[in-house]
């Protein structure tokens, strides 16, 4: 048994079989063989060996016929690895001894080599452990063979574990068999954590190295509550969790019995509870749990699942099929907001400084046709419900302004060529950096709504890179500054009458939905699984009580004080979940 | 032919160390003698046929190595491995490719 401490970035317990995501996804399909099929694995065994060894001697030939004999000597090494005598008699006795799987014993016996070489701190044995990594690849190719099963293809319940997972291998997963994600990189608020929200499943972020001691196949626990990895756990541990994960399906039952219930407070006030949702069909995440709109339909994965960028046609697709089974509910349409660590290889210009870089609202404003291929589709869709456009990241005026200009552009293209589409489109801005809150009075002047990001607004106010495990202790959502950034926001939105939302992390945890409501918000989106949570708590208070509560919380003087303090009151109101 | 064994202590100069392509030429030659070839660096002791071996060593410029070969044509294989530490693993380079 191991036990790993990461950061808990998205809810839930789970136990599953471990998924290595490393090696080109290869994945280790079974850990032991009957022994009366040693011999014939053996020979299987010596097969791969045999052609993994013919394949490396065509690359040296290759790479030195076109660059030189010198360049083809780094295959020379890897093939003197491969012959290893005592490399071979390691894996062969694991297999004779153990009953392991070739596949297995290749993929452990190499990485107990990778955690030496890892161990060794002179520079350039350091890259032995690529070199490892790279055998093994040669060796699973050939074991696995056609057998490889990616990501995209799985055919029983996994549990994924990797050194970071890009935005493309998060989007091209079979979200019917993964049922967690633990990453050694990675912080709260990075796209994993995201995705996984969305999914709904556990994850754990930020573990540090691991991966060079599983092979695949071992049986993990992702504690996604408590940011804890358990890989082989005995049979207390297991037990444990064996309960735990019984707990939080009795108390999901409970929940889900609050369905046809709207979220309405003690003393009559009734509070829009909307979803934040990633990708279509997540729509039906909110559809079950009675969400009153989509607050937040994040568009970036459009764009970052597929390898062109979508056309017009593939966005409106999308957008309709969220508006059409949202029926006359609001559907708030963020554009594109690819941040620094959403972006693609292909786009990284390898920015210093890619938080207050190239990102969001700036980029689509640079990229027109882009953007306006965007707003096109989404004003074609408006007519089929009710759809709001949100710009992201606005910092300025005239950011501002010139995001609404290309859109009355658009609109009007769109009149020209006799397209239906909805006039009154709602249009709203993101308030996610400290100059928007400055000035929010002028900019509510030119707006229908405001919602706040609570995750980018935290950032950029506390100068804290949330994914930067040095300095995420930080990031705090109950720091005063923020609540009070959050404060001035909402006071311009009661003088003017015009709705504000708050659609980060924030919203969906169940310590600020007191001070929120308190603070004059009646709308709140949320991550989807989060909607019972929330709204079983607004069905417990009166705003006066959250007022109250507001008002103490504006006079502490720091986040810890005052996150203990909304602790203290939610465990007042909901007793049953203080543990 | 007599058993034998034999002992010599190298300082290992290149400045890379023995890192992969050092290594690499070390045991193909070190597989060309009949003798058992070992490498002593400190209390570790490794087999001088197995590449993954000597690298576990990370044996870095000025390392001190001691080669102990046993067998039928040890002190041949002594000597040329010797050689091959000293000259910075280049003389063998020529007649290897």
């Amino acid at each position: 048994m191991q036990k790993l401490q990461g950061i808990a970035v998205s809810p839930g317990v789970v136990i599953g079989e471990a998924f290595v995501m490393d090696t080109e996804g290869f994945r280790i399909p079974r850990r032991f063989v009957a022994r009366e099929a040693v011999d014939e694995e053996l020979e299987r065994l010596e097969r791969a060996f045999v052609a993994a060894a013919e394949e490396i001697v065509g690359h040296r030939d290759a790479v030195a016929r076109e660059l030189g004999q010198q360049y083809g000597a780094i295959f020379e090494a890897h093939l003197q690895m491969l012959r290893d005598p005592k490399l071979r008699s390691e894996i062969e006795q694991a297999i004779r001894d153990r009953c392991y799987s070739p596949e297995y014993a290749v993929s452990r016996t190499l990485r107990r080599y990778a955690k030496v070489f890892q161990a060794l701190e002179s520079g350039p044995m350091a890259e032995r452990v690529a070199d490892i990594f790279d055998i093994e690849k040669r060796l699973l190719r050939r074991l696995v063979g056609r057998r490889r099963e990616g990501i995209a293809h799985l055919t029983s319940p996994v549990v994924i574990l990797a050194h970071n997972l890009t935005p493309s291998e998060t989007v091209n997963l079979d979200r019917k068999f993964v049922r967690g994600f633990v990453t050694e990189m990675g912080g709260a608020g990075s796209h994993t954590a995201i995705v996984a929200e969305a999914l709904e499943i556990p994850a754990v972020v930020g573990t540090g190295p691991f991966l060079s001691e599983v092979s695949g196949g071992e049986r993990v626990i992702i504690d996604g509550d408590q940011g804890l990895v358990i890989l082989q756990p005995d049979d207390e541990t297991l037990d444990f969790y064996c309960r735990m994960v019984e707990r939080h399906r009795s108390n999901a039952l409970q929940l889900e019995s609050l369905r046809q219930f709207p979220a309405e407070t003690v003393d009559g006030v009734r509070i829009q509870l909307h979803g934040n949702i990633e990708f279509p069909h997540d729509v039906q995440h909110c559809l079950e749990r009675g969400a009153d709109g989509i607050g937040l339909y994040r568009t970036e994965f459009l764009y970052l699942g597929a390898a062109t960028e979508p056309d017009e046609e593939a966005q409106y697709q999308a957008y309709s099929g969220v508006l059409l089974a949202m029926g006359d509910r609001p559907v708030v349409i963020r554009t594109l907001d690819l941040g620094a660590d959403k972006l693609t290889a292909a786009q990284a210009d390898a920015e210093r400084n890619p938080f207050l870089g190239l990102r969001s609202i700036r980029l689509s404003l640079r990229n027109l046709p882009m953007f306006r291929t965007q707003l096109r589709a989404i004003v074609r869709a408006s007519v089929l419900g009710n759809a709001q456009i949100m710009f992201p990241l606005i910092s300025t005026i005239l950011e501002l302004r010139q995001a609404k200009m290309v859109l009355a552009d658009v609109i009007e293209d769109l009149e020209e060529h006799g397209l239906p589409f909805r006039r009154d489109i709602k249009v709203g801005m993101m308030v996610e950096v400290p100059s928007a809150v400055v000035l929010v009075d002028r900019f509510i002047a030119e707006v229908d709504f405001l919602s706040i990001g609570s995750n980018d607004l935290i950032q950029y106010t506390l100068a804290v890179d949330r994914s930067n495990k040095d300095v995420s202790g930080l990031y705090a959502a109950s720091d005063p500054a923020v609540l009070r950034l959050i404060d001035m926001t909402m006071k311009a939105g009661k003088q003017t009458g015009k709705p504000i939302n708050l659609c980060g992390q924030m919203s969906g945890n169940p310590t600020y939905t007191m001070l929120l409501l308190g603070l004059g918000f009646r709308q709140l989106s949320v991550t989807p699984s989060a909607i019972p949570e929330i709204k079983r708590i607004c069905r417990r208070l009166t705003i006066p009580q959250c007022e109250a509560v507001a008002s103490r919380a504006l006079t502490l003087e720091n986040a810890r004080d005052i996150k203990s303090y909304l602790k203290e009151e939610l465990k007042r109101i909901l007793p049953e979940t203080a543990e | 032919m007599s058993e034998t064994k034999a002992t010599r202590t190298v300082v290992v100069t290149n400045p890379q160390g023995l890192h992969a392509r050092p290594a690499d030429l070390f045991v193909k030659l070190a597989t060309r003698f009949a003798s058992r070839v070992e490498i002593v660096k400190d209390r570790e002791r490794v087999d001088g046929k197995s590449i993954l071996a000597l690298l576990t060593l990370a044996a870095a410029e000025g390392t001190k190595l001691s080669i102990e070969a046993e067998g039928p044509d040890a002190a041949e294989a002594l000597d040329a491995l010797a050689a091959l530490v000293e000259h910075d693993f280049a003389e063998n380079e020529n007649s290897q490719l």
